[in-house]
């Protein structure tokens, strides 16, 4: 078959909203915006346990630390169904993480905040959580199939996670003034940053448009930027807290929240690696994986011997 | 006086679950490689589950009415006793406050305290204390992955290549000083006996030592006690409150927040 009559049936598919597997053929810039998609996707997860996971030490309770414990564990666990889904595409696990730790490969943004506060946990729960979920819901239906799949189960989680994060920040809502006022800290921090999560506007938006076409993509930054809005402005009231944002107004004409322009400076700024803890995370990942390379290599040598010996045994029982 | 004792007793089997946790949950985003990150929080998920229905059981009987432990008043809970004691109240073994260390010392680490617990709890199950027996009987089911997943890695490491021998020889080093504890008994452990609900830890030395061994034998390490290790002095005084300079610095950690807000909810 011609790359015309495969390219043909690939698109035909795309339209009567058939999944694409990892078997079938695929033009070579769909698999690599998948390939860099989702293993963004897998490291931002990775990356996202370092903010959260440096207040499981000094949760206030141990409910909390549990339950705190239990996320971040959730999150590694999410990193590794992204990676195996980027493994289908035909990218090890291995080349993905060396993109990321030689700054070829990104990560979401929001993980280069650092966390203050025990309030910054239930922030991150409600407001990062929360901007990742409307984002995956989107992606459960993505065209590529094993990536849609591992967003189902994914999702799931997440809004567990979300649901989780809210309730701390109630905790402190109802609690002493130092706690409302940790609380409110919190969310002025997170807020801008959480809109940022949705990528440029969508007229900037470099790779939005091809990926829309091969519905990789199936809403636009601003449409999920503008849906996380109205959730948010509503939610916020039951914490009887404030968004930092002065031109956060109900519109009666379009029936969404108006609201004021991000700081695109600090967006990109960010996304160059100036953010104010990019170092620091990178540099976490690398000193794990490095001083994990012992391990790994000792659990391949000691794999490898049990199988020759296992090998050995057989020969002996043959003989 | 039975309930000072079975106080003591539980708050020392809750204090060894919490701080094994609280070492273990240091590794969270930092392991190795990503499904050992998730199977050692995992093994600090169920340390802190255990840590928790101890601590909840302490906190019923200290805030039952009885004037030697001050209680009476209702006013424990499982959070006051983890969070608002101090150094010397703490009575884990100092085992299970080492550092992690490597990767190798942590497995080594969870393996020789694992291997106690699975022993202690087989013991404990037959409790004369109800509630005991059904905390150690539930656990003993996580337990016994955790000593499976330590053996396994106790193998792979010693038997994996020459630095990484080399490593677990060194955890080895670090750690053995600490085990002799583990089957010396504390007053209140050996009241317990006394008082029929405890258990007798020095008897379970000797299947300490087996399975300790038979593990290093198919990791190609010498016997435990051999290899010149043979008379090391062994350190003691954890159960009693005594602990290693490291303990302070794990509750300052861990209890932070309620120190620094005290009476908050969170």
């Amino acid at each position: 078959m011609s790359v015309q009559e495969l390219e043909k049936i690939f698109l035909d598919k795309i339209d009567q909203e058939i999944k694409i597997e990892p078997k079938d053929w695929m033009p070579d810039a769909y698999r690599k915006t998948l390939v860099r998609q989702i293993s963004q996707h897998a490291h931002s997860e990775i990356v996202g346990m370092l903010p959260e996971g440096n207040w499981i030490g000094r949760a206030p309770s141990l409910k909390r630390k549990a339950i705190l414990l239990a996320k971040v564990q959730d999150e590694a666990g999410h990193g590794l169904y992204l990676y195996s889904a980027t493994e289908t595409l035909g990218t090890t696990r291995e080349q993905t993480i060396v993109d990321l730790h030689s700054g070829k490969a990104k990560y979401s943004s929001i993980f280069n905040y650092p966390t203050l506060t025990w309030a910054d946990i239930g922030a991150v729960g409600w407001l990062v959580d929360g901007a990742a979920i409307l984002n995956q819901v989107m992606l459960c239906r993505t065209s590529y199939g094993p990536y849609a799949r591992a967003m189902v189960r994914i999702c799931k989680e997440e809004s567990f996670h979300q649901r989780q994060g809210f309730d701390i920040l109630v905790a402190l809502s109802k609690g002493t003034q130092e706690q409302r006022d940790m609380c409110q800290d919190a969310i002025n921090r997170w807020w801008w940053p959480s809109l940022m999560m949705f990528g440029p506007h969508d007229s900037e938006s470099t790779n939005s448009e091809q990926s829309t076409k091969w519905k990789i993509k199936r809403m636009s930054n601003d449409e999920l930027r503008q849906k996380f809005v109205d959730m948010i402005a509503e939610q916020v009231k039951v914490l009887n807290m404030t968004l930092p944002d002065p031109h956060l107004k109900w519109n009666e004409q379009t029936n969404h929240y108006d609201f004021g322009e991000i700081n695109w400076a600090e967006f990109w700024n960010v996304v160059k690696g100036n953010g104010p803890c990019n170092k620091q995370r990178l540099d976490a990942r690398r000193k794990a994986w490095d001083e994990g390379a012992w391990v790994r290599e000792a659990a391949t040598a000691y794999a490898a011997k049990r199988k020759a010996r296992a090998e050995k045994q057989e020969e002996k029982q043959i003989a | 006086m039975t309930k000072d004792i079975l106080y003591n007793y539980t708050m020392h089997l809750a204090d060894n679950a919490l701080i094994l946790a609280q070492r273990n949950s240091e590794w969270c985003g930092h392991g190795p490689v990503l499904e050992q990150d998730i199977a050692i929080t995992n093994i600090s998920l169920d340390l802190i589950g255990q840590a928790r229905s101890l601590y909840q059981y302490a906190a019923e009987l200290i805030n039952a009415p009885s004037p030697s432990i001050g209680g009476g008043r209702g006013e424990a809970t499982e959070d006051s006793l983890a969070y608002l004691r101090d150094v010397r109240q703490y009575k884990n073994c100092l085992l299970v406050e080492q550092p992690n260390g490597d990767w190798a010392q942590t497995i080594l680490r969870q393996f020789f305290f694992s291997t106690y617990q699975y022993l202690l709890y087989q013991q404990l199950q037959k409790s004369t204390d109800d509630t005991l027996a059904a905390i150690a009987e539930k656990s003993l089911k996580e337990v016994t992955y955790h000593v499976r997943w330590s053996s396994e890695w106790v193998v792979r490491l010693g038997d994996g290549t020459p630095e990484s021998h080399g490593r677990l020889e060194n955890a080895l080093e670090e750690l053995w000083m600490y085990t002799g504890e583990l089957f010396a008994p504390a007053t209140y452990e050996a009241e317990a006996v006394t008082a029929g609900f405890g258990v007798e830890v020095s008897a379970l030395k000797a299947a300490w030592e087996q399975k300790v061994n038979e593990i290093f034998g198919e990791a190609t390490l010498p016997d435990a006690a051999a290899g010149g290790r043979e008379g090391i002095y062994m350190q003691t005084g954890g159960k009693e409150g005594v602990h290693s300079e490291q303990l302070g610095y794990i509750l300052a950690e861990l209890q932070y927040m309620q120190r620094a807000y005290p009476g908050a909810e969170w």
